[in-house]
């Protein structure tokens, strides 16, 4: 689960990490007031949004007068924010940051990642603050220095500075790069994140450091300890299709295909995507009904695959282990009645009782395709939605 | 012969007296020899009682006192599955099968922590287990689908490991064992320690490998395979559509900063010497023209 800047800055300086003050706001009146609030000559304005690159999309400017703050809050609130992470609609900007401004003397990056090679949590820090990590790494991977961290000691003092020294902090703000690390490792452990970065941290030009950014994404099977976090949780900032899978305890993913698939376990699903596309398909969806698929679940994800005005196919394909084939097949027929089907589904049973399974289906007078194994059911798929074309 | 468990395996249940936990229970219980493998159940709250005539004892350690089973298979709630497994650990097992799906990453990181330098081996989290067909089946996998064989089956996902069984055993080749390592980021044995113990079990003579998107552990077993292999290994990896930074389904099943693509991983097996294949309902052919020559 991922949450906004200012929320994570909060979290930062909870741990004991700098950072610029600020204070989050829904209007240009608030954003107004808020630099009044905060003093000074220099505010920087920052829509807040889920996805990276903000600044080179236009959403961070720098204000030099309560009038630009103004206008500048105005601009960006309601904007269709568009990034490299966002997709080419956008995302609509409903909050904006409003901060005091930072003399900048140097920008560095740091981030923490749960690292599954070493089965550890691992801190990265670079010298070249601002830029994302992955283009560092791929053309100077020299200049990533990574901390792989004990979880009996955690982050200490010692690995902290050497770590702030490999970057280049200089030794008159150790101690505030110290207390930035294990401040933000504390955040980490403590608030079962999968992903924190700061970038850039910077060094302000009376050698304070403060983090100027803050990202999290927190492990969302840690949520359940976690009410403070799911506190945060912004639905504006997720897919409504997800949010309504979700409740229904559906892996729903919307992607730009035109065949939905209804599938049991995450594995066969992006397999049964994959051959969609082999045979010259695109997948509407990933969906993955999981091991208990009832028919009100099966009810409820034709539902949602509906809801994609691109939709021109269905295949379901079910390998039915513990899971019954019949039950299935009776929840894919009342599913299909309820919501009065009108593209083409196939179908494709495997498992237990799968022949009962195939029975139910036949008689039900439903029109509905069968497939005989994968092959043949994606195969039968993609002919279908060409001809609905 | 086959790897991990047989026949003669004795299987604790930790979690044997919830929903699940009875359900998968019976099932083991009547796949082949199950009825004598599966010989103990904990839970400290209903020691004394039986389930399926299966005595429950209070912790791991009495259960493996008191029955000399070596292995564990853990059906406990998200919550408390990391505690079962250091339970396990800390009795001093051979070997720990965990179903449960949902577990804390920063729980497993700290039960793998505590793990180093013990004995037991870890399956799992959130997999559907193991099986040598014909004489054990540990785990929520539909045990008819199985043949006894040899070709062995490691895989990160439950249902797309049924899908490869299932292939195998419709175009007549038997397994010798099936693996389901899981689909967590944080986890026990990898497709790299399976492999070792196929290419060491004089019963296997062929490996079907299925991974999917998310880390590099099918590159790092693809490397391992270049260099000690004795068998052919068919190998395919799901995934090749799904966009990155979305999580599919599974925890660990994600491309992130251009990592873990499937892509990628297909590249580096094929260069290895696996015999790949990009359609999943040819994992069981492919398998059959490379045994056939």
């Amino acid at each position: 689960m991922k949450i906004h800047e200012y929320q994570g800055k909060e979290i930062l300086r909870e741990f004991g990490v700098p950072t610029p003050r600020g204070v989050a706001c829904f209007s240009v009146e608030e954003a107004v007031a808020a630099a009044q609030q905060l003093g000074g000559k220099v505010w920087v304005v920052k829509a807040q949004i889920h996805a990276g690159g903000r600044g080179k999309g236009g959403g961070v400017k720098v204000a030099k007068s309560l009038d630009e703050v103004k206008l500048y809050a105005g601009q960006i609130l309601g904007m269709h924010l568009i990034t490299h992470q966002t997709g080419p609609e956008g995302q609509v900007v409903r909050r904006l940051l409003i901060e005091e401004g930072a003399q900048i003397a140097k920008e560095f990056y740091v981030g923490m990642v749960v690292d599954r090679g070493s089965q550890r949590v691992a801190l990265l820090a670079s010298s070249e603050g601002g830029m994302e990590i992955e283009e560092v790494a791929k053309h100077s991977p020299q200049k990533i220095r990574t901390v792989r961290i004990d979880p009996m000691t955690g982050l200490t003092e010692v690995e902290a500075a050497q770590t702030a020294r490999a970057i280049g902090i200089p030794d008159a703000a150790s101690a505030d790069a110290v207390k930035v690390l294990q401040g933000l490792y504390r955040a980490f452990v403590d608030k079962d994140a999968m992903l924190a970065e700061i970038n850039p941290l910077v060094l302000t030009a009376d050698n304070r450091v403060l983090a100027l950014d803050a990202k999290f994404n927190f492990d969302s099977n840690a949520l359940y300890r976690h009410p403070e976090i799911v506190a945060l949780r912004d639905l504006d900032e997720e897919d409504p299709a997800e949010i309504e899978a979700s409740k229904f305890d559906l892996s729903y993913i919307q992607l730009d295909g035109d065949i939905g698939c209804l599938v049991n376990g995450a594995g066969l699903a992006m397999a049964t995507m994959d051959i969609i596309k082999l045979y010259g398909g695109n997948p509407a969806n990933f969906l993955d009904v999981g091991g208990g698929a009832s028919k009100e679940k099966v009810t409820e994800a034709f539902k949602l695959m509906l809801k994609n005005p691109h939709l021109k196919a269905i295949l379901v394909n079910i390998f039915g282990g513990i899971m019954k084939c019949d039950v299935i097949a009776e929840g894919v027929v009342a599913a299909a009645r309820e919501v009065s089907l009108n593209v083409p589904l196939v179908v494709r049973l495997e498992g237990t009782n799968v022949e009962l399974g195939k029975k139910i289906l036949a008689e039900s007078g439903l029109p509905i395709i069968s497939g005989n194994d994968m092959a043949d059911a994606a195969q039968k798929v993609v002919a279908a939605a060409k001809g609905a074309k | 012969m086959s790897i991990l468990i047989n026949k003669d395996t004795k299987v604790i249940t930790q979690g044997m007296t919830g929903k699940v936990g009875q359900f998968h229970t019976f099932h083991c219980k009547q796949y082949a020899n199950g009825a004598n493998c599966f010989v103990a159940g904990v839970n400290p709250k209903k020691v004394g009682e039986q389930f399926e005539g299966i005595p429950v004892y209070a912790s791991v350690r009495d259960a493996k006192q008191a029955t000399g089973a070596t292995v564990s298979v853990i059906y406990v709630p998200p919550a408390g599955a990391a505690a079962a497994i250091d339970e396990a650990v800390e009795a001093e097992l051979d070997l720990v099968i965990c179903i449960t799906e949902g577990i804390p990453v920063h729980d497993m990181l700290k039960t793998r922590y505590k793990m180093q330098g013990k004995k037991t081996l870890l399956i799992g989290p959130n997999c559907p287990g193991l099986i040598t067909p014909d004489e054990i089946k540990i785990g929520i996998m539909p045990g008819h689908i199985h043949k006894k064989g040899r070709i062995g089956v490691v895989s990160r996902s439950g249902t797309l490991t049924y899908e490869a069984v299932g292939q195998l055993t419709a175009l007549g080749y038997g397994q010798s064992s099936c693996v389901g390592i899981g689909g967590d980021p944080i986890n026990g044995l990898k497709h790299i320690d399976v492999m070792r113990l196929f290419n060491d079990d004089p019963e296997t003579d062929a490996v079907i490998m299925v991974g999917e998107i998310g880390g590099s552990d099918e590159e790092e077993c693809a490397r391992w395979i270049r260099a000690n292999m004795k068998k052919p290994v068919v190998g395919f990896i799901a995934g090749v559509t799904a966009p990155e930074g979305k999580r599919m389904g599974h925890a660990g099943a994600i491309i992130s900063g251009g990592q873990g693509g499937a892509n990628e991983k297909l590249a580096v097996m094929e260069e290895c010497g696996i015999h790949i294949t990009r359609n999943p309902a040819e994992m069981g052919r492919t398998m059959q023209k490379l045994l056939k020559g």
